[in-house]
């Protein structure tokens, strides 16, 4: 009962013009396709922004232009071509795959790969090595002089 | 007149800096008890001049004293008190001299509590640590005077910028610096054990409480962060890539790498060389990304100064200090491999396997940071590397770290058994493969990531879980005092973990399931997102201390029901005419309600967002529990006997047995 | 030897740093520079049934100044602008950006106008194909209608000696 008057006090109190909210995007479909497509650009007068976060307002020009060329049927990659034609490879959050970029690509890994190489052998010798005594003389020498300086 | 005193105080500090650092060196190096007892005042004083000199300055904001440049061009007379003071550290000046008087902060903490070291090392840390100071002072000085006078005095300021006017901007630098130059510490002690020689198993656990301590810090001050981004930036990201973040990010990689190794240094005495590489690493990390942000080198929302000067004299600071610490490791490095023999599966493998994935993801963080720099530089032209590329390798990379995670807390020291621990973690693999199949029948739709995520979130809680059981059975008796009778080194590891895996879980949650709508809405319009209805009630006037806000009034309920009122707000800055979106939001502890204003169109409508967020603040709780368990384990009582002075370092290094 | 090789890393970073503090990271290079101005027809400004296209001046090197009347940078330029325009160095077409207010025709007859002509682009759709992000913003344009150079910002005495004067030689030997 009482959930009922507030919905009709709700209903009475809400202007006659009241309605379900429209999305800003006419068609939802391409308003997301615009959406997630511009997060992964550049706000370009930002600078450190996306395209899709930006207040700025050659951002909401560039998204108008985004949901127009999809509403004309355009692929994501031709959206994106027709702007790194205009504004290069800048744009793009996600460097593109070229001969340049490849360090930037490939690095992280060789990183790990040299990490994980590192970690190889030092375990194998570590494993090698025996107690002190069977380290080499020269071994054996730093370890005396760590414990008479330490002393 | 008291800009006049700042700027004479300055001064003073410098000239007291090298008084701190070159003595005590010189002395330490000729076994001079004289010269090194110089180091402890020196300090000390210098302490007192700097704060004297930051008490200046704030007390010049203060009082809106708009003849200093530097006042003139951050603050403003409407400004409220709180941010007026905030102000003194929000620009480029004051944030400096923020720096130095927390890196003096923290060499008074070393007087202070370094009775209990040998007097050369002590005398070597505080002279390494004035030599830093020195720098930053002359830095200031030479080139970022915070107390330049305008002349004539404009009649007001130009305000603070208004991204900065948030309570998290009253935390958020003081305690991202305290860590930034806490690594300071461990840093002056990896210079003064290459220097003296000395590299035991003693100096690491000398320096493994400041590490610990600096590295909550900068936890506090990350985590902090991004909640403030999440708040003030006004479109609920909380995380961004942006080179000031990563800026922050590569000195926490660094510094829990470190923490790892030094475990290791200090329990076996392995890994030397590597863990004073980590520390001088950490605290390069921590002088980079100084660089980074306050040269301008790279554009950045947050860069607010950008003078090439300015960059090559930190550049040629980072020089000297970081090149010359490389060249000092080179030649004093030992040369032999440290610590005993130990197999694949150990501790020490595994606590490795931590690092190298650790300092690889650094490496990502920084090759990514850096690589339109690169690009730039060689004339190849420019490149954005942004979120996408950021969070396409860092995933993979940190996984198998997450993995680890759940396995290198239950491996023993120098051999684990394999077959011991499989029964162990094959209960993990499964509560934690349930978890994942769980999650994705609650949500009601199978996202790989979503399941996998907190899939390995439930395997770190489990074998934390497993962790503790086996602590309780090899103590024995009743379960709760045998609890408390778990040294604090390992609640804090095991509290730190889980909180790694509730912020994993967050994240994850979070970015697989927030849901957002951007609507027009008219008066009475109402839009629904998760189950949840917004009701457009219009917009009321408000009157801010030093802005005018267009306030949002948006009722949402629930199935019929009445929740709460959102007021976010769209604010116009008096003084510099600009306009912020303040989002308003009802936080939970299962999901956040955020809305946000955007522009006003026709007829008092204006476009709203309004997102869904499940889990967001799992961030904040996990990033709570990861300081927390950094305060723990600072706080071990080992580390309490060691201040207090009487002990000897009882570990005695494996090498050295024969 | 292998201790070394933290420093040398070291050393191979600071140096792309001291070279990236030389560049600014704010000027973003033009992916049109050596390829043909993009075609456009306009109407010109205070001549209502004239266009403009950037074919009409084949055969003349020329600039294209993208500008607005509710930019204030443009405004600081413009005097710049009416002495180039006075030496008659160059020919300096307008391109009136975005100009919704509909306010460039007056502002020119107030300050004078260092345009030979000036194409209206209301909607801003001209202005993106040439891949501008802010007003103002300069192109070189030569005899074949190619771009040879973007200029970013206000042109100063310096950028206009050191960057306008040799190129415009070159352009028109």
């Amino acid at each position: 009962m009482k959930r009922w008057l507030l919905a009709l006090t709700m209903l009475l109190a809400a202007p006659l013009w009241a309605a379900e909210a429209v999305p800003v995007g006419e068609d939802p479909a391409i308003e997301q396709r615009m959406v997630n497509l511009s997060t992964d650009l550049r706000c370009l007068v930002c600078q450190n922004e996306t395209l899709a976060g930006s207040h700025a307002e050659l951002a909401e020009d560039l998204r108008r232009e985004i949901r127009q060329q999809m509403k004309q049927g355009k692929s994501d990659s031709e959206v994106i071509q027709y702007l790194t034609d205009r504004y290069g490879d800048f744009v793009l959050y996600k460097p593109p795959f070229r001969s340049y970029t490849l360090l930037l690509w490939f690095g992280p890994f060789i990183f790990l790969l040299g990490g994980a190489a590192v970690w190889y052998f030092t375990l194998k010798k570590r494993r090698a090595m025996k107690p002190a005594n069977q380290a080499g003389s020269e071994a054996l020498k730093q370890a005396v002089d760590l414990l008479e300086k330490r002393n | 007149m008291i800009p006049e005193i700042g700027h004479f105080a300055l001064i003073l500090a410098l000239l007291l800096a090298l008084v701190q650092a070159i003595p005590p060196l010189i002395g330490a190096h000729r076994g001079n008890a004289t010269l090194m007892a110089v180091a402890r005042p020196a300090a000390q004083g210098q302490f007192l001049f700097v704060a004297i000199a930051y008490g200046c300055l704030a007390y010049s904001f203060l009082v809106n004293d708009f003849s200093v440049a530097n006042v003139a061009r951050n603050s403003f007379s409407q400004l409220p008190a709180v941010y007026r003071f905030a102000a003194s550290w929000g620009s480029h000046e004051g944030s400096i001299l923020l720096w130095a008087l927390i890196l003096a902060l923290w060499t008074t903490a070393v007087t202070i509590w370094s009775r209990h070291l040998p007097e050369d090392m002590s005398a070597r840390v505080i002279g390494v640590m004035g030599l830093v100071s020195f720098g930053f002072l002359l830095f200031i000085l030479v080139a970022s005077n915070p107390f330049a006078r305008l002349f004539p005095a404009p009649m007001d300021g130009s305000d603070l910028n208004p991204l900065l006017q948030d309570p998290g901007m009253v935390f958020h630098p003081p305690m991202l610096y305290m860590g930034y130059v806490g690594f300071s510490v461990a840093f002056a002690f990896a210079i003064a054990a290459l220097l003296s020689g000395k590299m035991d198993v003693a100096w690491a656990r000398w320096s493994r409480p400041w590490t610990a301590v600096a590295w909550v810090f900068l936890s506090i001050g990350i985590t902090g962060g991004s909640w403030w981004a999440y708040n003030e930036l006004g479109w609920g990201g909380w995380w961004f890539w942006d080179p000031t973040e990563n800026a922050s990010f590569m000195p926490w990689l660094a510094g829990t790498a470190l923490l790892h190794s030094l475990a290791a240094t200090e329990k076996r005495g392995a890994f030397k060389n590597w863990t004073v590489l980590l520390a001088i690493l950490a605290f390069s990390m921590s002088l980079v990304g100084t660089f980074l942000v306050r040269s301008g080198v790279l554009s950045s929302v947050h860069a607010f100064a950008t003078d090439p000067t300015r960059g090559i004299f930190i550049l040629g600071f980072l020089g000297v200090v970081i090149g010359g610490s490389l060249t000092l490791f080179a030649f004093r490095a030992a040369k032999m491999p440290t610590g005993g023999s130990f197999t694949w599966f150990s501790r020490e493998s595994l606590l490795l396997a931590n690092n190298v994935v650790l300092v690889a993801a650094l490496g990502a963080v920084l090759l990514g940071t850096l690589y339109p720099l690169f690009m730039d530089a060689l004339g190849m032209g420019k490149i954005s590397v942004g979120p996408p590329y950021f969070n396409s390798v860092f995933v993979p990379l940190i996984t198998p770290l997450l993995f680890l995670m759940g396995v290198g807390p239950l491996a023993r020291w120098k051999q684990a058994s394999l077959p011991g621990m499989a029964k162990q973690l094959r209960v993990a693999l499964a509560v934690a493969a349930t978890t994942g199949v769980l999650v994705s029948l609650v949500s009601g739709s199978f996202k790989p990531m979503v399941s996998f995520g907190v899939a390995l979130a439930a395997w770190i809680v489990i074998t934390i879980y497993l962790g503790f059981a086996e602590r309780l059975k090899y103590i024995g008796g009743e379960k709760l005092p045998a609890l408390l009778k778990i040294p604090r080194g390992f609640w804090g590891m095991q509290m730190a973990h889980l909180g790694l895996a509730w912020v994993l879980a967050g994240i994850t949650l979070v970015s697989g399931l927030e849901t957002e709508r951007n609507v027009k809405m008219n008066i009475g319009d109402t839009t629904h997102l998760a189950g949840y209805d917004f009701t457009f009630q219009g917009i009321s006037p408000f009157e801010g201390p030093n802005y005018r806000a267009a306030r949002g009034n948006i009722e949402v309920a629930s199935g019929g029901k009445q929740l709460f009122v959102l007021h976010p707000q769209k604010r116009i800055y008096n003084a510099s005419g600009m306009p912020m979106t303040e989002a308003a939001i009802d936080y939970g502890f299962t999901r956040d309600v955020y809305v946000a204003l955007g522009d006003e169109l026709d007829n008092g409508a204006w476009t709203v967002r309004v997102f869904h967020k499940p889990f967001i603040n799992w961030l904040w709780i996990g990033g709570f529990f990861l300081v927390l368990g950094g305060v723990l384990a600072a706080s071990d009582r080992r580390y309490r006997i060691a201040l207090r002075g009487a002990e000897q370092p009882a570990v005695v290094p494996q090498g050295a047995q024969a | 030897m292998k201790r070394w090789i933290p420093l040398l890393i070291f050393v191979a970073l600071a140096g792309f740093l001291y070279v990236g503090l030389h560049r600014d990271p704010r000027e973003v290079p033009s992916p049109f520079i050596g390829k043909p101005a993009p075609a456009f027809t306009l109407p010109v400004v205070g001549q209502p049934g004239k266009t403009f296209s950037p074919s009409d001046y084949k055969g003349k090197v020329w600039l294209l100044n993208v500008w607005a009347p509710w930019c204030v940078s443009c405004r600081q330029e413009h005097p710049v602008l009416m002495q180039l325009a006075q030496a008659g160095i160059v020919p300096i077409v307008g391109l009136n950006w975005k100009d919704k207010d509909r306010e460039a025709e007056a502002l020119l007859a107030r300050l004078g106008s260092p345009y030979t002509a000036v194409a209206d682009d209301v909607g801003g759709q001209t202005g993106i194909n040439y891949g501008v992000t802010g007003t103002p913003e300069t192109y070189v344009i030569d005899k074949k209608g190619i771009i040879r150079m973007k200029h970013i910002g206000i042109i100063n005495e310096e950028a206009w000696q050191t960057k306008f004067v040799p190129l415009l030689k070159e352009l028109n030997q």
